[in-house]
């Protein structure tokens, strides 16, 4: 049905706001994976537990979480200024 | 005492300018001059609600005992709010069409708007939010008696007044003031909004000050305080992963179930645009926010004695240094945090707790909302505004018989899990068709029985479940321990039991929803909920009834007022172009009338008062024609293809007919080859046959001579009619064929005919009859007597009577003009009748010396003259029609 209400090829311009909605659709789970790599951050009291292997420094960890939200926030902006308004009214038809 | 003094007349001051402020910016928008109000900063602001006191003071502290841990806090909302075009833009949008009023009439109106689920909802986010209420109160009272610590007459102050009590009481007041000042809950809290939004600024500020303060006024600069923070206790990333991604899930859930940030996000979204905005911008909020937390723990944990309370770092730091200024703004940061989130969370609970239990209590007890004298509208504000007081006593309540946790962060996390459980059936609803009411009754009451169970009454004023029950479990059910459930121990106890409830609530949802059949009106607003953006216009319908318009209007008057019912009743009638003030009920009107009405009272009661009016709770024939929709869509969506498919087996049919009809014509070709060339062969052969006697024998008698001489003329002669007859049938075929139209009489042209073929009346005879020197004929007059001298000419060869004798007809029939051509032979066999017509056909084995083309070429002719030419059986001899239109006839008069 939805094939039905859509057309199969769409404008140029149509077709680069599908792809900036998949790329607004994928920004969360490209966030949440990029802030599950500190989980495989060497640990004292992991259960690897590498005595020999440096624990990670909170500074860096620091640097590492917040660049991670900086860089976000900045593709978030991105996007919101490419998408424009009536792209976002058929958005709910899917793609 | 001066400091307490200077801190208590600071903050009064505070509290003035708010009201002052939450004051001019309900004015403005009252004088219509608001459009600032509605920019998406405001909106980017309010949502910082979710940075509540727990933040401000408890990230620090958080930050001091568990390192790095305290930003999954916000970096679930993070995740949610750039992920926004997931859910948050599909809930806004329902959210406005659907004029929800809170998170219970989410859920409520989404599982056919059932009121059992409303209240169930409503219980769990007041049992959820309470002890998030009192943490508020309590963070406040601890930030005076951090102030009060190096003042002991402030201490006496302090232990003189209850605070708690006080801002309890001064909360109250302003959310009732500014809170409740519209009915409609969909009508924006344009007051409450704007203060929201300057304490966001205030707190951002202050805490952005005090981290200033601490990285370049104490610690140095940017290297010296990474350098400093490594050296501390949490200088090593420690981290347990379990809790690192189920906080971060937690808050994301809560982010969107929390019924404070709920109002925020949706109810008090003034447009959807706004979510783009917020999109990047609140995530940058909450970057700045959580940036100097760990700079003030590493920090607070140098400078401050041993045993000092983390949580107040904020605060504690810039007072042992000596910045009175700063650790004021620190505590006005601290003072907004929780004054925001209480108020906003009074509303929507009380809200809540107003539209979903006591509205409906009232109206079963006064007989519905159409009878009774009293005053509903009266009555719904009232409710509201005990709903908000009674919220903020059990919040008070609470901090007084929890008499304080030790850790804020602990209890906002409690809460936090508790309102998870409400995910399920909110995203479930949202995007999932399936959902019905019972399933998301059956998870909640699961999860929430679990949270209470694992979570919150261990946690509860430090645990009212006895020792012996946490070690042994009930009835000495091991495996129903609260913090080891199904024997699986030693697991933190809040993953633990976010982690059972939110599984169980889950799985009992799905399941209940795929086995139980949810009613009529439950799968209409399913399909709206989930289909939201292909039809968000028209969420309801009612149709039929005998409703009347009068009762509707004295039910409306009670809830929204009279003026306001009464220009919307107005304005109904001249929609349906009526004059006065009570249009029909149509279904249009009563939606319409119903969206109203559940911007005040939530949609289950509205559709309840509505459907007590209209008489039953009807699902009208609309509803259950767009519930329909997709069945028709696929319906039609099959019908078109059966149609198209249809299509192409008549396109190959037709295809194959051509095919077969060229194939035809190839043959007919091949035919007609062979046999042109067999006739020029024939008279070929003996002409040249007898040429070449002509020539090569000697000694012939002139007579002979002459007879092959004869011979071979007379073959050329018939050679050359052959040609000529072929050139005329091609031109005449191709439609070349110039007409030489005139004026004549009918009569004349047979005259010329039989004159033409020089018949001897002793040889044939030939006998007219009929009108036809009356007729006058306005066509090609050489065409038309070439036809019948062709015809006379057949007869004339063929008929083989003993006394031939040829009749032609003429009469008048129906339009046409009609000329027989009859004679009295043995006419043309029945067989051949319809072979006559074509090329090179010859009647067998008589020698005429025709080519067989005359009849073809004649047939032609009459096409082009606008007539036929047919043969005619019985008539006791050859006998062909020549048929004309007499409309030239007429032409020519």
């Amino acid at each position: 049905m939805k094939e039905r209400a859509s057309p199969v090829f769409l404008e140029r311009r149509s077709y680069r706001q599908r792809r900036l909605m998949d790329a607004a659709r994928l920004l969360p789970v490209l966030g949440g994976l990029l802030w599950l790599v500190p989980l495989l951050w060497p640990q004292r009291t992991g259960s690897p537990a590498p005595a020999e292997v440096e624990a990670v420094a909170t500074s860096s960890a620091i640097v590492y979480i917040f660049g991670v939200w900086i860089v976000l926030a900045l593709a978030a902006l991105f996007l919101s200024l490419m998408l424009d308004g009536k792209a976002e009214a058929q958005g709910g038809r899917g793609d | 005492m001066a400091t307490l003094n200077i801190l208590i007349a600071v903050c009064l001051a505070y509290v003035a300018l708010l009201f002052a402020v939450a004051f001019m910016a309900e004015r403005a928008a009252l004088k219509g001059r608001g459009n600032w109000l509605r920019s998406p900063w405001i909106y980017t602001l309010s949502l910082s609600i979710y940075c509540t006191a727990w933040t401000f003071y408890g990230a620090v502290g958080y930050a001091a005992r568990s390192g790095l841990e305290f930003v999954t806090i916000y970096l679930g909302p993070t995740l949610v709010m750039i992920g926004w075009w997931w859910a948050l833009r599909k809930m806004v949008r329902i959210g406005r069409t659907q004029r929800i009023t809170s998170v219970a009439d989410l859920i409520s109106s989404r599982y056919g708007k059932s009121g059992l689920l409303a209240v169930c909802v409503t219980l769990l986010a007041v049992i959820g939010i309470t002890p998030y209420i009192s943490l508020q109160l309590q963070s406040v009272t601890l930030s005076f008696s951090s102030f009060a610590v190096n003042d002991p007459g402030g201490q006496s102050l302090i232990a003189g007044y209850d605070t708690a009590l006080w801002v309890a009481v001064g909360l109250a007041m302003f959310t009732i003031l500014f809170g409740t000042r519209n009915l409609d809950a969909n009508e924006r809290h344009h007051g409450v909004v704007m203060a929201i939004a300057v304490e966001a600024v205030v707190k951002l500020f202050a805490l952005i000050a005090v981290g200033i303060f601490v990285v370049w006024g104490l610690a140095g600069g940017i290297g010296p305080m990474l350098a400093r923070i490594d050296a501390s206790e949490i200088g090593q990333w420690q981290m347990d992963g379990g809790r690192w991604v189920g906080l971060t899930f937690l808050s994301a859930a809560a982010f969107l179930t929390l019924p404070r940030m709920f109002q925020v996000l949706v109810v008090e979204n003034e447009d959807e645009r706004h979510l783009r905005t917020a999109a990047w911008a609140f995530p940058t909020y909450l970057m700045l926010m959580s940036l100097f937390v760990v700079p003030i723990a590493v920090i607070g944990l140098e400078v401050m004695p041993a045993g000092s309370n983390p949580d107040q770092f904020v605060l504690t730091v810039p007072l042992t240094q000596g910045q009175e200024g700063l650790a004021m703004l620190s505590f006005l940061g601290g003072f907004s945090s929780a004054t925001s989130m209480v108020i906003v969370a009074s509303i929507a609970l009380s809200t809540m707790v107003s539209n979903h239990i006591v509205m409906p209590i009232f109206l079963r007890l006064t007989q519905g909302g159409a009878s009774g004298p009293s005053d509903v509208r009266h009555v719904v504000i009232l409710a509201r505004r005990l709903s908000i007081g009674l919220v903020l006593a059990l919040g008070y309540l609470y901090y007084k018989i929890s008499g304080g946790g030790s850790a804020l962060a602990a209890i906002g996390l409690v809460s936090f899990a508790g309102l998870a459980q409400l995910l399920p059936a909110m995203m479930g609803g949202i995007f999932w068709r399936g959902a019905t009411r019972n399933g998301a009754f059956a998870g909640l009451v699961v999860g929430f029985a679990i949270w209470t169970w694992c979570l919150l009454l261990p946690g509860f004023g430090g645990g009212v479940l006895s020792s012996g029950l946490m070690e042994a479990g009930p009835w000495g059910l091991s495996w129903l321990r609260p913090h080891a459930l199904f024997g699986i121990e030693g697991m933190d106890p809040l993953l633990h039991a976010a982690m059972w409830s939110l599984l169980l609530n889950v799985t009992v949802f799905v399941l209940v929803s795929l086995v139980s059949f949810p009613s009529p009106l439950e799968r209409l607003q399913g399909a709206q909920f989930v289909n939201i953006f292909d039809h968000s216009d028209n969420p309801q319908s009612w149709s039929g009834g005998i409703a009347q318009s009068e009762d509707l209007m004295i039910m409306a008057q009670r809830i929204l007022g009279p003026e306001e019912v009464q220009s919307f009743f107005q304005a109904e009638a001249a929609r349906q172009g009526l004059a006065g003030y009570l249009p029909e009920p149509t279904p249009d009107f009563l939606a319409r009338l119903e969206r109203e009405l559940s911007g005040a009272v939530g949609g289950a009661t509205a559709h309840a008062m509505v459907a007590q009016i209209m008489g039953a709770a009807t699902v009208s024939v609309e509803d259950l024609l767009a519930v329909a929709d997709e069945t028709a869509q696929m319906m039609e969506y099959s019908s078109q293809l059966e149609a198209k498919s249809n299509e192409l087996t008549r396109t190959a049919r037709q295809l194959r007919a051509a095919n077969d009809k060229l194939t035809q014509l190839s043959v007919q070709k091949d035919a007609f080859l062979s046999q042109i060339s067999h006739e020029l062969r024939t008279p070929m052969t003996s002409i040249r046959a007898f040429s070449e006697i002509l020539r090569d024998a000697e000694g012939l008698e002139p007579k002979d001579l002459t007879r092959y001489a004869s011979i071979i003329h007379a073959e050329a002669i018939r050679l050359t009619r052959l040609l000529d007859d072929l050139l005329d049938l091609s031109v005449l075929e191709n439609g070349q064929v110039n007409l030489n139209l005139r004026d004549g009489v009918l009569s004349d042209v047979i005259s010329h005919a039989i004159a033409a073929t020089g018949t001897d009346m002793h040889v044939m005879r030939v006998r007219r009859t009929g009108p036809a020197s009356e007729i006058v004929l306005t066509t090609d007059h050489d065409r038309l007597a070439q036809v019948f001298i062709n015809l006379i000419a057949n007869a004339q060869k063929y008929c083989d009577a003993e006394r031939p004798e040829l009749t032609i007809d003429v009469s008048r029939r129906g339009g046409r003009v009609i000329v027989d051509f009859i004679d009295n032979g043995s006419g043309i066999p029945p067989h051949a009748q319809g072979m006559v017509f074509e090329k090179f056909y010859r009647v067998a084995d008589r020698q005429a010396g025709g080519a067989g083309l005359g009849l073809a070429i004649c047939r032609e002719i009459m096409g082009r003259l606008g007539g036929t030419l047919g043969y005619l059986p019985g008539q006791g001899g050859a006998a062909f029609r020549v048929s004309l239109p007499a409309a030239q006839r007429m032409a020519a008069q």
